[in-house]
């Protein structure tokens, strides 16, 4: 890896851009986040397991995840038009299933548990970024996980396998590729590849990935556990 | 107390097959991970974790507190901010000696009605039901009830009821923990009421902090000497 390659934003090919979390936003949810990763913001809200209407949707033995992933018309460059597009509804159901696999589903049958994304400015990575607020989101509604999954994408810009792609650089890649993992139980839960990678630049590219998903899990757990050293007790 | 470790979903508790898991935990390998954020508590061999968020999870003999929100030909159908709605069969309520031509379930409770119930039956397959015979159960008609996350429950309590005990005495109220995350409370004057109400909302804040059966009657007494006053 050439560690001069300078990119567009004058990140280093294995940085990841500026992050910030913060849990229990919404008052009204059960659980939420808020995530900035570089110009990429994106809202959460979870509610439940609550009981789920219409009942014939319900699985008898686990819950079942509804997930919306929406982004807001102002959130791109030109208006989006709020109707849910063919891209959001397969990334509803990727992310879904990205998280399906960390929560507890049988530990709630015929509920449900609803997760609603919305992406308030897309700049490259949305589908991470909302797969990271998820995590917390979940966790913050008590919603038992067998791990926080945390979510970078990879992609091969100009030749270089470079971490957590920005828009700009999304656009001209050769190759870009979400990946989601559950660290601390080594499981792959998201891994999806645009282009076309080398299997040698794919093991790298992955290798980056898993890089910044650890870096991604540390801020989410910094973030989650300063909400409780942050109140400590009146005194009075 | 011993210093209160806040754990996090995913996060390696103990390591090696001589533990156990308990509440909010699970076993990976020989592994033991905490599923929900809470404080971790380790009792013998039993790893478990307070969780700190989450839904009132139904189990058979809790005490609940529910809100009737719909009443059928035999039985009402009663809110107990649960995932699952409970269920009051009219047979429980009018004591195995219900007559649909006579009992008015109506009449009884309305929507709306307040009831301290008990669960009798819950598994997997079907949704709660409850009893409401019983001492201390039956429909609500004085007090206040009051709000509290139902996985802050513990700590209301306290260590073998240290905290609600200093309530009941302070407060010179009695006090109804529906495990469901309903309080009622009911005291010799509305003030008494809320000052408890008060203290309820402090520990709900102050769950995770240590001392805090200390503070709370710091609040009960300066409380009680101001609306003395």
């Amino acid at each position: 890896m050439s560690t001069e390659f300078v990119r567009v934003d004058g990140r280093l090919p294995d940085q990841l851009r500026p992050i910030k979390m913060v849990v229990g936003v919404l008052d009204r949810a059960d659980g939420s986040a808020y995530v900035e990763q570089g110009n990429t913001k994106v809202l959460v809200a979870v509610y439940g397991p609550r009981e789920l209407h219409p009942k014939h949707q319900a699985s008898p033995d686990s819950a079942i995840v509804r997930c919306r992933y929406h982004m807001a018309p102002f959130s791109t460059k030109e208006r989006k038009t709020p109707a849910p597009s063919r891209r959001e509804i397969e990334l509803s159901k990727v992310i879904k299933d990205a998280m399906s696999q960390a929560i507890f589903l049988e530990n709630f049958p015929r509920t449900s548990i609803d997760v609603f994304i919305e992406v308030l400015e897309a700049d490259g990575g949305t589908r991470c970024a909302s797969i990271n607020a998820c995590s917390l989101a979940l966790a913050n509604a008590g919603i038992p996980l067998r791990d926080l999954v945390s979510s970078v994408a990879v992609g091969k810009y100009k030749g270089h396998i470079i971490l957590d792609l920005n828009d700009e650089e999304d656009e001209a890649a050769e190759a870009d590729m979400p990946v989601a993992i559950m660290p601390s139980l080594n499981k792959v839960t998201l891994l999806q590849v645009n282009g076309v990678l080398t299997e040698e630049e794919f093991k790298q590219a992955f290798n980056l990935a898993i890089k910044g998903c650890m870096e991604i899990n540390r801020i989410q757990r910094e973030t989650l556990r300063s909400v409780y050293s942050s109140i400590k007790g009146e005194e009075d | 107390m011993s210093e209160r470790k806040i754990v996090l979903p995913g996060e390696l508790l103990v390591e090696g097959g001589e533990y156990q898991p308990g509440s909010n935990v699970f076993k990976y390998g020989e592994r033991l991970y905490a599923s929900k954020i809470g404080i971790l508590s380790i009792v013998k061999q039993t790893v478990s974790v307070i969780a700190l968020h989450g839904v009132y999870e139904p189990k058979v003999g809790d005490t609940v507190i529910g809100k009737i929100v719909d009443v059928g030909a035999f039985s009402w159908t009663v809110d107990i901010r649960s995932p699952y709605t409970a269920v009051l069969n009219a047979s429980d309520y009018f004591k195995g000696r219900f007559n649909p031509a006579k009992d008015s379930l109506i009449k009884a409770l309305k929507p709306g009605d307040m009831i301290v119930a008990q669960i009798v039956d819950f598994d997997r397959t079907k949704n709660p039901v409850l009893t409401v015979q019983g001492p201390g159960l039956g429909g609500v008609t004085k007090g206040i009830i009051v709000e509290l996350s139902p996985s802050k429950i513990p700590r209301l309590i306290g260590k073998k009821g240290s905290m609600i005990n200093l309530l009941k005495k302070e407060g010179k109220c009695q006090i109804t923990i529906g495990k469901n995350g309903l309080i009622h409370i009911v005291g010799e004057k509305p003030e008494y009421e809320e000052l408890v109400a008060q203290a309820i909302k402090k520990i709900e804040r102050e769950a995770h902090t240590t001392g805090l059966t200390d503070r709370i009657m710091k609040f009960m007494k300066k409380g009680r000497e101001l609306s003395v006053n």
